[in-house]
């Protein structure tokens, strides 16, 4: 009896130890799509791009990430796509170099499932977006990983005779693995 | 003794020279294409083709070795008999190896073969850039080589019915069976 008292008072003189995960590892990074030409599936890259996050798995709803992906750096699965798609009717990435995504919340969906809400901006359209992902911590490092489909007419990517998704489908399956450092912040 | 080839067998032959005829000039158009819609959808339809194509070349090569053709007119000599064989073993070669090279070429290229849109089909190799390039000059390379071959397969057949007037092109003719 009087052991469990001193242990709950050792516990609560303890300051809460906040664990945040907002040092982003990009070289462990990776962000990555999948699509369909023609009925056959194609996987593509994207090489260069900055992540900001702040997760707290116990403040999952106040957490916030940021993505910038340089368009210049997609490769598409092959060289012939890497040249279209810099063009007008696709990124036209002379104007629009990079493209954006900001989290405007993030849900807990039980065990170590949650759905980040946020507006990406590409081609310089703005749609909201969902996206379901999975937290793991592994030692220091937080990895997030999950995926969400965009449809690729929602932000005019693919106009004039790309605008026939029988020959590139709309659906584009953006899939993310993000590993972030913890942090400790004394709160 | 039957004079001409079988039903099956002349089927065959002039729906394996159809497909020929529609692939071959869709690989040179499409491969000169610039990307469009259009060039991923003839590059699908070439796949398509050669696909059947293999599959056609299988039922083909089984049907012949288990039904003897029939005998080539006996006013042919003995050395043009024997080379028609070869041209004839050399063309059946390239019916496999052809589609084969394409496939492989595919997938080194990082493009599975997905046939008429709806079955899968396993990559053969790895993407690998090097391996690609090279497989793109073997598979033109065959498909000359080919050419050249169907082109004195054809001027054979031809110079036998207009010049010799006997009856090897007939063989193969459809809608002509029991005719002399």
């Amino acid at each position: 009896m009087m052991k469990t008292r001193f242990l709950w008072l050792l516990l609560a003189s303890l300051p809460v130890q906040a664990v945040e995960y907002n040092q982003t590892q990009l070289d462990k990074s990776s962000l990555t799509f999948a699509y369909k030409q023609m009925g056959v599936p194609m996987n593509g890259k994207f090489s260069k791009f900055a992540v900001a996050v702040k997760f707290d798995p116990d403040k999952s709803n106040s957490a916030q990430a940021q993505f910038d992906v340089d368009l210049s750096s997609i490769d598409t699965g092959y060289a012939e796509g890497n040249e279209e798609i810099a063009g007008q009717q696709w990124f036209n990435a002379k104007v629009y170099p990079a493209a954006k995504f900001i989290s405007t919340g993030v849900k807990a969906l039980g065990g170590n499932r949650y759905e980040a809400q946020g507006k990406l901006t590409l081609k310089g359209k703005t749609q909201e977006v969902s996206a379901p992902f999975s937290f793991k911590q592994e030692g220091k490092n937080g990895l997030f990983d999950g995926a969400f489909v965009l449809k690729r007419l929602d932000y005019a990517i693919g106009e004039g005779p790309w605008a026939d998704v029988s020959a590139v489908a709309n659906e584009i399956q953006i899939v993310f693995h993000i590993v972030a450092n913890a942090a400790s912040v004394k709160k | 003794m039957n004079t001409n080839y079988s039903k099956t067998a002349i089927g065959l032959h002039w729906m394996m020279a159809a497909f020929i005829f529609l692939t071959f000039p869709l690989g040179v158009v499409m491969h000169d294409l610039a990307l469009s819609p259009l060039k991923l959808r003839l590059i699908s339809y070439h796949k398509w083709l050669g696909v059947t194509i293999l599959l056609l070349a299988v039922v083909r090569l089984v049907w012949r070795a288990t039904h003897t053709p029939p005998p080539l007119p006996e006013s042919i000599p003995h050395w043009q008999q024997r080379a028609a064989g070869s041209l004839h073993t050399l063309l059946y070669v390239l019916l496999f190896l052809i589609p084969v090279s394409g496939w492989l070429m595919s997938s080194a290229k990082g493009f599975p073969v997905v046939y008429l849109g709806l079955v899968p089909l396993p990559d053969l190799l790895p993407k690998d850039k090097a391996l690609a390039e090279l497989l793109t000059e073997t598979h033109e390379l065959l498909n000359y080589a080919m050419l050249l071959l169907l082109g004195m397969h054809i001027a054979a057949a031809l110079k036998h019915h207009f010049i010799d007037h006997d009856s090897t092109l007939r063989r193969m003719l459809p809608f002509i069976q029991g005719k002399k």
